[in-house]
């Protein structure tokens, strides 16, 4: 295995990181506003406010450790992908801020109203649609080199097809992702109502899920025949995702075990993002960037990595603390037990 | 838009960002060791006071958190877009700090998270007591790693630039550049002191406004303590910046002290104005300069006369470090005054005019925190990585940077207003006299 591969590697793990619990997160809060708008909310608010609350902040980071990673690791991407993503990436930035701060103002400081908790839902479905464009740019076809400089195609981008179901691609996704971890969460706080209002969510946005990310396979065919290609040749991966996915919804549809539902849901996924990030290999932007010709020295790169290794030994104890104290804590999770400051 | 249009925007949204979140960030590091300090007091003698003071801090240093983590995102992330021909030289040569960064952070959120909501979880408070160390290193070990990067950006070194090529780059000498350690120092600890005095100036408005409470009074007498060590603490390293300049940057120094000409036994220049040339009411203190250069009264100091006009920093950065030293020795001096009235137990230093001094030192040394900021961005210029590269030619070429520019200075006004009305709402609602009281009432029914 090449530095290159263990650096994008790495990266991606963590991006996958943080599409699960950011989708969860922006999930939550959709299902928190919808709630709201249909006078249901005394069902679902508590129990998301319970499982947000201690790791809102956690989930940022893993977006700030994806991008600080790849500029590190791929110092060229800055330069390819930072002219252009300037406006997408900024009302990215203002909704994350908004959202970030605004849970805070909510949650510690008492600042509540009907509205806001609207604004905040939408904020995180338009919050994974402005990111899931990079995606769409990273396909090529949008980025031009005119003098030496990167330039970017608005007209092209917004009329393709392929970026719209990314789009929503991302905004099922979103609600999917949460309202299958909801689901369980509910149960194991032992909250019927809430369980039952998101198991019927999880069921909806099942299909609208799976539909549409058949639908990008296909105009990748068009888009990008060379990506589409690669995309065909890992077949058996994008199988046993599905198979993953009909398991999810067969044990939430039963009602069996909520518990693995969850974790056939995170393995579709696993599945389904690795099996899409090696077949854009070695791309990191078609046509103009591999991760070959984008790669950092080899010194860097190596002091990165053991950093990284590093920085894992810290972590991986401390998330552990983070969960089992939370997360996995009857008592807290059943709003038996309150220490907040 | 021409090229000349985005640079100016994007140095004005870059200082724009930089200038709100600093605020944040300085609070964001100081503070934890506070709370520490506070709780370990509270623990110690066991004085609920002490105690209620950690808790109360706590609650409003989330707010804070919340605001310094998604501008600090914004800033992350607007180097690339802003800067993508600086980012993709420094993401060789100086990741490294920047990436450990993010590993700082990512401890500080999770013990944060853990914390917040352990209180009153343990029979045995240390413990809790324990969770914060983490936070408190996350967050000072976060602003090491990325003034880390800024040393950088004033004396790089570790690399070697043949033909535009980046050769025998060296992570750990870029890392450990000459500006680090007196940058890094005179961040932690300006962050520590600014954080104190902005815990006493709310003490301070407390006491003003009728409240003569003990705690507010202890509250008042701790914080400015540590002020009053550590302002004493940035004097010091203070001087070995000034070292530093003289050694690696001295265009910065010379024209941060309108020294345009070198000269043995220079004088220090505060204050004054500049007029055609012409240094006007300036306070100049003989060979002082020379002795913050080099420790010597009579050493020769280079002066700006020695460098191309295009090379020289702006001068009017000359009024930034008035500022900033101003304040500086003017807290350590107040609170030196206050520790010492407290101790002797002076009258005046409970008299209204007093107080409000006090009340003034929070804004005031925000203000010095600013004052140095822009001292070090716009001394550095034209460059953005001194000797290599100019900020005009690292810019986006972006078409689009002034709408950005409208939309995050939106952004920061809605955030700066909503973080002030409701830290001042989350504070006035619940009273220390009144929490006080609920827990005293709380613990008899346990007793009972």
């Amino acid at each position: 295995m090449t530095l290159e591969i263990i650096g994008i590697s790495v990266l991606w793990l963590f991006l996958f990181g943080y599409v699960i619990i950011g989708s969860i997160d922006f999930g939550a809060g959709f299902f928190n506003a919808y709630s709201i708008v249909t006078n249901r909310q005394h069902i679902l608010t508590r129990i998301i406010q319970r499982y947000l609350s201690p790791v809102w902040e956690v989930t940022n980071v893993f977006l700030v450790f994806f991008f600080v990673g790849i500029v590190g690791f791929f110092p060229k991407t800055a330069f390819y992908y930072g002219t252009v993503l300037l406006v997408p990436v900024s009302f990215a930035i203002i909704l994350l801020a908004i959202r970030g701060s605004y849970y805070a103002f909510t949650t510690y400081g008492g600042l509540k109203h009907k509205r806001y908790a609207v604004l905040y839902g939408l904020s995180g479905l338009l919050i994974p649609a402005s990111l899931s464009i990079v995606l769409t740019i990273s396909e090529g076809g949008f980025v031009s080199i005119v003098k030496k400089e990167p330039v970017i195609d608005y007209w092209a981008l917004f009329t393709s097809p392929l970026n719209w179901s990314i789009v929503v691609l991302s905004l099922s996704a979103v609600l999917y992702i949460s309202a299958v971890f909801l689901t369980w969460y509910a149960d194991y706080a032992k909250d019927v109502k809430a369980t039952h209002l998101m198991r019927r969510y999880a069921l909806i946005w099942a299909a609208p899920t799976i539909i549409t990310a058949a639908g990008i396979i296909v105009e990748l065919a068009d888009h990008n025949p060379e990506h589409y290609e690669r995309l065909v040749d890992l077949w058996w991966l994008f199988a046993l995702s599905v198979v993953l996915f009909a398991g999810t919804v067969y044990f939430i549809w039963r009602r069996s075990s909520y518990f693995a539902a969850v974790w056939l849901m995170i393995g579709q996924f696993l599945l389904a993002f690795f099996a899409y990030g090696f077949s854009h290999y070695p791309y990191l932007l078609y046509p103009h960037l591999t991760i070959y010709d984008g790669f950092t020295n080899e010194a860097m790169a190596i002091s990165l990595v053991i950093v990284f290794i590093a920085g894992l030994g810290l972590l991986l104890p401390s998330l552990y603390l983070l969960l089992k104290l939370f997360l996995f804590n009857k008592e807290y999770v059943q709003g038996k037990e309150d220490g907040h400051v | 838009m021409g090229n000349e249009e985005a640079v100016f925007f994007s140095r004005v949204l870059t200082e724009l960002t930089l200038s709100f979140h600093i605020i944040y960030a300085t609070i964001g590091v100081g503070i934890p060791l506070m709370i520490m300090i506070a709780q370990w007091v509270g623990i110690k003698k066991q004085d609920e006071h002490y105690i209620l003071l950690a808790r109360r801090w706590t609650r409003g240093f989330v707010i804070t958190v919340a605001v310094g983590v998604v501008t600090g995102t914004a800033i992350g992330l607007q180097l690339s877009l802003l800067w993508p021909k600086f980012m993709e030289l420094a993401g060789n040569v100086i990741a490294l700090p920047l990436f450990m960064e993010t590993f700082a952070f990512f401890f500080e959120a999770i013990f944060l998270g853990i914390y917040l909501y352990t209180w009153d979880r343990f029979e045995n408070q240390r413990k809790h007591l324990l969770l914060l160390i983490p936070v408190a290193i996350g967050a000072s070990f976060s602003a090491v790693f990325i003034t880390n990067v800024n040393a950088f950006m004033n004396a790089p070194q570790g690399f070697d630039l043949v033909e535009g090529q980046l050769i025998n780059v060296s992570p750990l000498i870029a890392m450990f550049n000459p500006a680090m350690p007196t940058k890094v120092a005179h961040v932690v600890v300006t962050a520590y002191m600014t954080s104190a005095f902005v815990l006493a100036s709310i003490a301070a408005y407390r006491l003003l406004k009728g409240s003569e409470h003990a705690y507010h009074k202890k509250s008042l007498f701790l914080t400015m303590k540590l002020g009053l060590v550590f302002s004493i603490a940035s004097a010091i390293i203070g001087d070995f910046s000034g070292k530093y300049l003289a050694e690696y940057q001295p265009e910065k120094l010379a024209a941060a002290e309108w020294h345009f000409e070198t000269e043995g036994g220079a004088p220090l220049v505060l204050y004054g104005v500049l007029k055609d040339g012409e240094i006007k009411y300036a306070l100049k203190i003989p060979f002082a300069l020379s002795i913050l250069a080099h420790s010597n009264p009579t050493a020769e100091v280079t002066g700006l006369d020695e460098f191309p006009e295009d090379e020289v920093p702006p001068l009017y950065i000359h009024y930034l470090f008035d500022i900033m030293v101003t304040i500086g020795m003017w807290m350590a001096l107040l609170s030196l005054i206050y520790v010492l009235g407290t101790l002797k137990k002076w009258r005046f230093i409970s008299a209204p005019w007093f107080r409000w001094l006090l009340v003034l030192g929070g804004p005031l040394s925000i203000l010095a925190i600013e004052a140095g900021w822009w001292l070090d961005e716009v001394g550095r210029q034209p460059w953005i990585l001194r000797g290599i590269m100019r900020t005009k030619d690292a810019a986006t070429t972006s078409g689009q940077v002034d709408i950005m520019l409208l939309l995050f200075a939106g952004l920061y006004l809605v955030l700066g207003v909503a973080s002030v009305v409701v830290l001042s709402r989350m504070f006035r609602k619940n009273t220390v006299e009144q929490e006080l009281s609920d827990r005293a009432s709380e613990k008899a029914g346990v007793e009972k």
